[in-house]
């Protein structure tokens, strides 16, 4: 109970809120990192995997990434950037790293979906005499957007929670409240830090939630490949 | 007077067998850490999400919180996570597995529900129909046919937690982690590349022995599955 007083007083007191070092800095950085990576990545992983499965090509390759993404921990990806040449660029390592990691949802999640259109309303749509790119525009893409839709927000969701182990290898972001928490020895800062970051994170989801929710028929609905 | 070693290990190189040699009993404890960290927080997310997935497919109304309580868990970052949990653990080893196993039972409680939400009817029918109470049926029926996708689960939770292990280097108990953590400090590159690639041969390694696993308990599908 004490700690947890003592937390919220941390968070409550002004003072941390300002400056370099303060939340609203670090709020800042966290939301420019995430919206910077999910973009990058967005450019990256759906053109591919929208053409892939146009294609019908590549569907073990789509796969296979997502599942090894899931095994190469995220902050061994980051030490090892921060170590080559890359790590004298600023933030690049992170970028690279997050990067990274927010294109294998994207990618799985886009190509199952294209190969998920019913393939009867695909050949009815050639039978129309639709040249390929307008079957890609017109038919597999508006019925593929839930899913794609859906790789966006889980992607978006572990950028928010990637971007804060950048705080270990010095990164910015939230998480370097909690890390300078724990460099400081002051448990109070580190709980305030977690409940900081776990409240953006939720409040991501949400949003993606309501948006879901509000969002006209054809977007909606959500199949996740996970 | 002698002169400065001139092996890989002075030169920092990314890969050095020298540093394999000196340092083998580092890394094996650092391996074995890894390992029963992740291990025990596993089999207690497992011990736990299986009464939860059963009440969840029993009760329609308990499913809601279930699924709405362990997706909030998923979100929040591992960071905020362990963190969040610093207060009731301290720093220990309970710290890093209490986080992985809140982690864990989100993947595991989803898979085993939906397992044996595709128990077909008609099979439990007919598992009553030859006086199977609702034990007997649940033991020998419906968790055994659920058994495919909670194996599915259950490989995907320990991938995830062989690969999360490493933040817990920020508490000190982070196995492989804190060889990539404490070579980040020092630039020492033939560690973090030593310490990131165990990570992801461990996670492999388990992947394939849950698989076979998986084959050895459910024989039945082995037909229909590529």
């Amino acid at each position: 109970m004490n700690t947890i007083s003592e937390a919220w007083q941390w968070l409550t007191d002004s003072a941390h809120w300002a400056g370099d070092d303060g939340i609203w800095h670090r709020l800042t950085q966290h939301l420019v990192l995430t919206v910077v990576c999910l973009i990058l990545s967005c450019l990256i992983a759906l053109p591919v995997a929208l053409v892939l499965g146009h294609l019908g090509k590549g569907g073990a390759l789509a796969v296979n990434i997502s599942n090894v993404g899931r095994a190469v921990p995220t902050f061994a990806v980051l030490v090892l950037l921060l170590l080559t040449p890359i790590g004298n660029w600023g933030e690049g390592p992170t970028v690279v790293a997050l990067v990274l990691f927010a294109v294998p949802p994207l990618l799985t999640n886009a190509y199952v979906g294209m190969r998920g259109v019913d393939r009867s309303v695909v050949q009815a749509a050639r039978g129309m005499g639709m040249t390929g790119r307008q079957m890609l525009w017109r038919v597999e893409l508006p019925l593929a957007m839930p899913l794609v839709l859906s790789g966006v927000r889980i992607a978006a969701v572990q950028l928010v929670a990637t971007a804060t182990i950048a705080a270990l290898a010095g990164g910015g972001g939230l998480g370097r409240i909690i890390t300078a928490g724990f460099n400081l020895a002051s448990t109070p800062q580190v709980v305030a830090g977690a409940v900081l970051v776990a409240v953006f994170a939720l409040i991501v989801e949400g949003l993606f939630e309501i948006g879901e929710r509000l969002a006209p028929g054809w977007a909606r609905g959500r199949g996740r490949t996970g | 007077m002698t002169a400065p070693p001139d092996d890989c290990l002075a030169r920092n190189e990314w890969i050095c067998g020298e540093y394999l040699s000196t340092r083998r009993q580092i890394i094996v404890d650092a391996v074995l850490q890894h390992l029963e960290l992740t291990a025990v927080s596993v089999l207690i997310a497992l011990v736990i999400a299986v009464p939860l997935a059963v009440v969840a497919r029993r009760w329609a109304l308990a499913a809601g919180p279930v699924l709405a309580l362990t997706t909030v868990l998923y979100t929040i970052p591992s960071l905020a996570m362990f963190s969040l949990l610093l207060p009731v653990y301290g720093l220990s080893a309970s710290l890093v597995v209490a986080g992985l196993v809140l982690y864990s039972l989100t993947l595991l409680v989803r898979n085993i529900l939906a397992g044996l939400r595709a128990v077909p009817e008609d099979t439990r029918q007919a598992a009553r129909g030859m006086g199977y109470g609702p034990i007997r049926l649940l033991l020998t029926v419906e968790l055994p046919l659920a058994l495919p996708a909670a194996m599915a689960g259950l490989r995907i939770a320990t991938v995830s937690a062989v690969s999360l292990v490493t933040v817990g280097a920020i508490v000190g108990f982070g196995g492989l982690g804190n060889l990539i953590y404490a070579g980040m400090n020092t630039y020492f590159k033939a560690q973090v590349l030593t310490a990131s690639v165990l990570c992801v041969v461990i996670a492999v390694l388990a992947d394939l022995l849950l698989l076979g696993v998986q084959r050895i308990l459910t024989p039945w599908t082995r037909a229909v599955r590529s």
